[in-house]
């Protein structure tokens, strides 16, 4: 069989055991890149001549009998907007044309440092802003299920390139949906950790307390893998809490009894596709069977986090993007005015539209005679809607919905109407705006185009999350599926 | 029509940590343009603030030497704007819960009165990085961008720039000798910013004011302020309406000049630093801070005045400094004797370290040598006058008094007999002398006894020849 | 609360962009489309509640007063437009 048709778990024991060659697991990965890239669009640049290097590396610390880390020959493949020494970090804009980062990120350290091996920087909307990828200033990525069709976004090259068996790993941004809703438009696992369980240094900021570095892969076991070692406190990120990171392989298991499963009136009404909401209902039965006790719960405060979302989100992102002014890095116009207008011409020749729309949607919340009704009322609603999850998970260990209301949508077809848009993310955003840990998991196919499983768990939960996860993967094979590529 | 104007200051401290507030470079002055930055302080993608502890310990030390009330629950906040020395274009510092409130310093004018001048808020921040204006472009150098800054903000309570003078200085003596900051002015480790206006003496409503920026001494200080006053008057009396606007004092021209750039009022859109996390300040912490302050110079001041007796006058002058407040504070424990010491050290010691450019801590002898030396003058083993040329010796070469006595033989002579004989000898050689002391020039007693001591090597004990040659000529 | 082409410019300016007339007016409308659904935050009552920053609530993260490395000066010039020595260079500002 082909390396690259394996997942993480298998190839790291093929390795380890001597069966195969990571030189050999990168070359099959990178023959694989080459073969469907040119139809999918997934990658911005592929670190070639670095992964080679680095799998020599580790294959001669093997043949010598040296100890090797814990990811050894394991290829992870890394958003755009993660600083990785030595390579570009576009956040797919053109205001970052020509910026070589010189330095890692922290989750970037602990690959390195596990020996994993990074193959290659991945496409996005711009700036992580956007639901499809199309905003990206770079290129279209397309579905691999379907190349008609948005992989989603805005980690939309990192769900393709494991879609598609380019990567077995890849990591991701979640502000509002980032890494849920692609994992769930391309048929993939992904996990959005608890807020400040992963370290976000290296990070390009979007929305300081909405970011989470979230990891794909094409099973929950992979996925608890990677997450088992880029998850955990780090004296960079003050917003990362000193709680242990557990074993999360004890929490691999088929059993669910015991386990309170609550759904979420709210999220099955209006504007959900009824194949979906038909694929998430059967995949409730799967819980029951497992032992999981399912019922019905209530989040009434759902209609409003997208509101409060797009506030905060978009406050933080005008203050976080202030530092793009080619200055100090990246594009910085050639014709201007005096030191004044540089700023003006430079950001605006480097900014997307929608970036663009986002910068002033923020700056005007938070500007005088807004800031209270706008930005500081946000925040109020930030605590019901926490208070609104914490009441509900009292009663029950998690919470499943739909991850997106629809399946993946035809290039183009939403990208006129801004709000259509940003509605998309209407499962995904509370949970970015309360905190906690939610992972997307296929769960069903419409029109042979993927389902995704939304499963929102409590303030550091992930082994919840993956328990869960991992028995409904146990009783089906959704996780198992190909696209034809 | 008289006119008092109202004064507020704003000062900013650079404080003296080892590293910069938000990353771990070096705080260190001068290095190479860009050598110490990282990518926290150079603003680059994906990069996150860590809070220095030592900063916001510094702060609540400062806070409470200037009698704040410690705020238990803060936060940093941002403040957005444009510029090319901030390199993330906003600055983290704190906006709606400053880390102290509230707090004073008591200020003591010519006439001796006591005024209070309030402190509104003190809070932390980041410096920016420095500009340099060249023919070719600015030049940017990071290096400054992060270093830790202490703003304190007083009430507009100040009503004579001799009153803004004495805060600033008793502010920068109290920051001092906290160890916070190095308070170098020129070299812009303090800077002060002012707020200014004139109203009608006695008036409750104040004028439109002025924010005069790059007052980078006490000089300038004054020198601006009073520019400000004629002009703020000179408007009101022409009938001329004044608006509020930012002016900068110009060294060379001894103006103000009106800082178009800064005119128009900047939105700063603060909001809450996301990227870090709630300051919980707890009584246990203060307390532990509060613990490490030291006895503050004003303080030392009034304990002088106080146990020493020395006058107010003085001991302001000895605490001024810090080294000298120390060494004069040992010297009169050990000697016993604080006003000799005080003498000394404000006398002679200070002329010399101001003639060789020196400072307390370059002296070569201890507060227990000086005290030696005025143990020796007050058990009348040498005379004041020798008493000089002896602590010049111990300035010179840090020899002990009673070695440098006994080297040079400046013993002085208090044997009567012998003095008395050198006093007769040299009333018999000056018949003139005599001559004009009995026609009632007294003077001439002066002169005898200068001879005297010339020809005794100035040991004599100059009581006993005072005494002996009024004696003597008396007797003639 | 209704978005006029002044407020869009007066925004721009503090934003530090630019916008030809056509993009001020989409923008215009744009904003009001979402500031029109952001203002449905207006029927919940959140007069006694608390303003949340952080999701998950830390405090009291500091970093000890010790020296760590800096980037060396070329790290810093060479992803910069335009740099002399190790200074990185900007248009001459007139103040």
């Amino acid at each position: 069989m082909d390396l690259n048709l394996y997942t993480a778990h298998e190839l790291s024991d093929l390795i380890s055991n001597k069966k195969v060659k990571v030189e050999e697991v990168v070359n099959s990965h990178f023959n694989r890149i080459d073969s469907v890239d040119s139809k999918l669009g997934a990658y911005l640049y592929l670190a070639k001549t670095e992964a080679i290097d680095k799998a020599r590396e580790i294959d001669n610390k093997i043949s010598q009998g040296g100890k090797t880390g814990r990811l050894a020959g394991i290829p992870v493949s890394i958003k755009d907007n993660i600083s990785v020494q030595g390579m570009q970090n576009s956040c797919a804009s053109k205001i970052l044309k020509g910026y070589i980062s010189p330095y890692d990120a922290h989750v970037i350290e602990k690959i390195k440092g596990e020996d994993g091996i990074i193959l290659g920087k991945l496409n996005m909307d711009e700036f992580a802003m956007g639901s499809s990828t199309e905003n990206s200033a770079c290129r279209v990525t397309r579905n691999p299920w379907d190349t008609e069709r948005v992989p989603g976004g805005s980690s939309g090259g990192s769900a393709v390139c494991v879609s598609a068996f380019e990567s077995p790993l890849a990591l991701g941004t979640d502000t509002g949906g980032s890494v849920r809703q692609p994992a769930s438009l391309c048929g993939v696992v992904g996990l959005k950790p608890t807020y400040g369980r992963v370290s976000r240094y290296g990070a390009v900021a979007f929305g300081s307390t909405l970011d989470q570095i979230g990891t794909f892969a094409r099973d929950v076991e992979d996925c608890a893998l990677l997450n088992q070692y880029i998850a955990g406190v780090d004296q960079r990120d003050s917003t990362t809490a000193n709680i242990e990171v557990p074993n999360y392989q004890s929490s691999l298991t088929k059993d669910l009894k015991g386990k309170r499963i609550g759904v979420p009136k709210e999220y099955f009404g209006e504007g959900l596709d009824e194949g979906v909401r038909k694929a998430v209902f059967e995949a409730l039965r799967v819980f029951e069977e497992n032992g999981a006790i399912v019922k019905e719960c209530s989040l009434p405060l759902s209609d409003y986090s997208l509101a409060a979302y797009y506030i905060i989100s978009s406050a933080e992102a005008s203050s976080n993007l202030a530092r793009f002014d080619g200055i100090r890095y990246g594009h910085r116009a050639t014709e201007f005015n005096d030191a004044v207008d540089i700023y003006y011409k430079s950001r605006s020749q480097g900014f997307g539209p929608e970036v663009k729309r986002r910068i002033m949607l923020g700056t005007y919340v938070l500007s005088a005679g807004y800031y209270d009704a706008y930005y500081k009322k946000a925040l109020k609603v930030r605590n019901l809607i926490k208070q609104d999850f914490s009441r509900v998970l009292k009663d029950f260990d998690a919470i499943v919905c739909p991850t997106s209301p629809t399946t993946a949508f035809k290039i183009g077809e939403k990208s006129g109407d801004v709000l259509s848009m940003y509605l998309s993310d209407i499962y995904t955003v509370p949970v970015n705006v309360a905190g906690l840990p939610g992972i997307s998991i296929p769960c069903g196919m419409v029109n042979n185009l993927p389902v995704g499983l939304q499963i929102i768990g409590n303030y550091y939960r992930e082994d919840v999350l993956f328990n869960i996860a991992y028995s409904f993967e146990k009783s089906t094979n959704w996780h198992k599926m190909k696209p034809n590529i | 029509m008289e006119f008092e104007s109202v004064i507020g200051l704003e000062v900013h401290a650079e404080l003296s940590t080892k590293t910069k507030i938000y990353c771990g470079c070096s705080t260190e002055f001068g290095g190479e343009p860009n050598s110490h930055v990282c990518p926290v302080c150079l603003g680059l993608p994906g990069s996150l603030p860590t809070l220095n502890k030592k900063v916001v310990e510094y702060g609540i030390k400062t806070g409470l030497a200037l009698n704040c009330s410690i705020t238990n629950l803060g936060r940093m906040d941002r403040k957005n704007y444009f510029y090319p020395d901030c390199s993330k274009d906003y600055q983290i510092t704190q906006d709606e819960l400053p880390i102290c409130r509230d707090g004073y310093i008591d200020i003591e004018l010519q006439d001796g009165t006591k005024k209070r001048i309030r402190i509104e808020r003190i809070h932390i921040e980041e410096d920016a990085g420095k500009l340099l204006h060249t023919a070719a472009g600015t030049l940017v150098d990071f290096n400054r961008s992060g270093v830790p800054l202490i703003e304190i903000v007083s009430w507009p309570d100040m009503r004579t720039p001799e009153e803004a003078t004495l805060y600033l200085q008793k502010l920068k003596s109290i920051l001092f000798s906290l160890g916070v900051s190095d308070c170098k002015m020129e070299q812009g480790s303090l800077r002060c910013d002012g707020n200014i206006s004139v109203m009608k003496k006695g008036s409750t409503k104040f004028g439109v004011r002025a924010e005069i920026k790059n007052l980078n001494s006490f000089k300038s200080l004054e020198k601006a302020f009073e520019f400000e006053i004629v002009r703020h008057i000179k408007a009101i009396e022409q009938g001329e309406v004044l608006t509020q606007e930012t002016r900068r004092w110009d060294e060379s021209s001894n103006i103000t000049i009106n800082m178009r750039s800064k005119e128009e009022a900047n939105d700063y859109r603060y909001f809450p630093e996301g990227d870090l996390v709630t300051l919980n300040i707890s009584d246990e912490w203060i307390k532990e801070i509060k613990n490490t302050i030291p006895e503050l110079p004003y303080e030392k001041a009034e304990r002088f005045v106080a146990s020493y007796g020395i006058p107010k006058y003085d001991a302001g002058v000895l605490t001024l400094n810090f080294e000298m407040s120390e060494f004069f504070d040992e010297t009169a424990k050990i000697s016993k004797d604080p006003k000799a010491a005080s003498n000394w050290l404000m006398g002679d010691i200070s002329r010399m370290m101001n003639e060789k450019h020196l400072t307390v801590e370059n002296l070569k002898f201890s507060p227990s040598e000086l005290s030696e030396l005025i143990k020796l003058i007050n058990d009348g083993i040498i005379s004041n006058n020798i008493g000089k040329k002896v602590i010049e010796n111990m300035f010179e070469t840090g020899k002990a008094p009673k070695s440098i006595i006994e080297e040079k033989g400046l013993i002085q002579n208090n044997n009567e007999a012998e003095i008395l004989d050198v006093v007769k000898k040299i009333i018999q050689d000056n018949p003139k002398s005599v001559e004009d002391f009995k026609n009632g020039k007294k003077r001439a007693i002066g002169f005898i006894v200068g001879l005297i001591m010339k020809e005794t090597k100035g040991k004599a004990n100059p009581q006993i020849v005072n005494a002996l040659v009024n004696s003597e000529m008396n007797k003639i | 609360m209704s978005v006029s082409k002044k407020d869009v410019e007066h925004v721009a300016k503090l934003a530090r962009l630019e916008f030809n007339e056509m993009e001020k007016n989409s923008l215009m409308d744009d904003l009001n489309k979402v500031l029109g659904y952001i203002e449905k935050l207006e029927e919940l009552n959140t007069e006694n509640e608390d303003i949340i920053i952080n999701p998950y609530y830390i405090e009291n993260k500091f970093r000890e007063d010790d020296i760590q490395q800096s980037l060396k000066v070329e790290a810093v010039t060479i992803n910069a437009p335009q740099s002399l020595g190790g200074y990185i260079v900007v248009p001459k500002i007139i103040d």
